[in-house]
């Protein structure tokens, strides 16, 4: 991962599973500016193939989804 | 699409049972975060899922299936394994260890979230339950038009 890349937001959704992982960035992506980032890590690995398609749906951007041990860490831009 | 331009996705929940309504809020809270319009039509068994924990029922007859269909959702049983309550019990213990959120949660999650929930006018009728019987964020019942007009105009359309 890019040092370069600022963090608005640190969204702590380890232990949620389905749909909270995905319900929990929806109602945060408002609280960063439109081009900011939030950083989710969840630890429910449906959340994979969840976040992504969110983004895809709400016109969002997936800029990484990592999996690293057992936590999926994901940085999210707002872009509208 | 919804009124907004939004894509929208209209269910009707027939049911009342557990598992099923797992389903449907779970759907229903995942529409909403990815910025559908949600549209849920509570009928016959499916009420429950929106009332509050009192008693309903005019006639015998009503006061009777209030009586043994009452409470509220969290009185709902699973579709398999009912065992007159266990099941409720045991699959309630399985999701918790497991950290899946309370059924009452999830749909006290979708009210937050704005998604739209309607009783069916007719069932509440045979069924001798009231609107002031429902939760708040429940709107006004509605017949089958509106919910087929909702329907017509969405993209996901569901039967649960």
């Amino acid at each position: 991962m890019s040092d370069d890349i600022k963090v608005d937001l640190e969204l702590d959704l380890k232990g949620l599973l389905c749909p909270l992982p995905m319900v929990k960035v929806s109602q945060n992506i408002t609280n960063v500016p439109v081009g900011g980032i939030i950083r989710a890590v969840a630890t429910d690995p449906g959340a994979m193939a969840d976040i992504p398609a969110w983004a895809a749906s709400t016109g969002n951007e997936i800029v990484s989804a990592d999996k690293t041990g057992s936590e999926f860490v994901f940085l999210v831009k707002r872009l509208k | 699409m919804g009124e907004d331009g939004k894509k929208s996705l209209a269910m009707v929940v027939m049911s009342g049972d557990m598992d099923k309504l797992f389903g449907a809020f779970i759907i229903a809270t995942g529409a909403a975060a990815m910025g559908m319009e949600v549209t849920m039509f509570f009928t016959f068994w499916g009420l429950r899922a929106i009332k509050k924990n009192v008693s309903t029922g005019k006639t015998l007859f009503g006061r009777m299936l209030g009586a043994m269909y009452g409470g509220d959702i969290s009185k709902a049983n699973p579709s398999k394994f009912s065992f007159g309550g266990m099941g409720r019990w045991m699959f309630g213990k399985m999701m918790g260890n497991h950290n899946v959120s309370k059924l009452i949660e999830l749909r006290d999650l979708a009210v937050q979230l704005g998604v739209n929930m309607y009783g069916c006018q007719m069932s509440m009728d045979v069924m001798e339950i009231p609107q002031d019987a429902f939760i708040d964020g429940v709107k006004e019942p509605v017949g089958v038009g509106f919910f087929l007009l909702k329907a017509q105009d969405a993209e996901i359309q569901l039967f649960i």
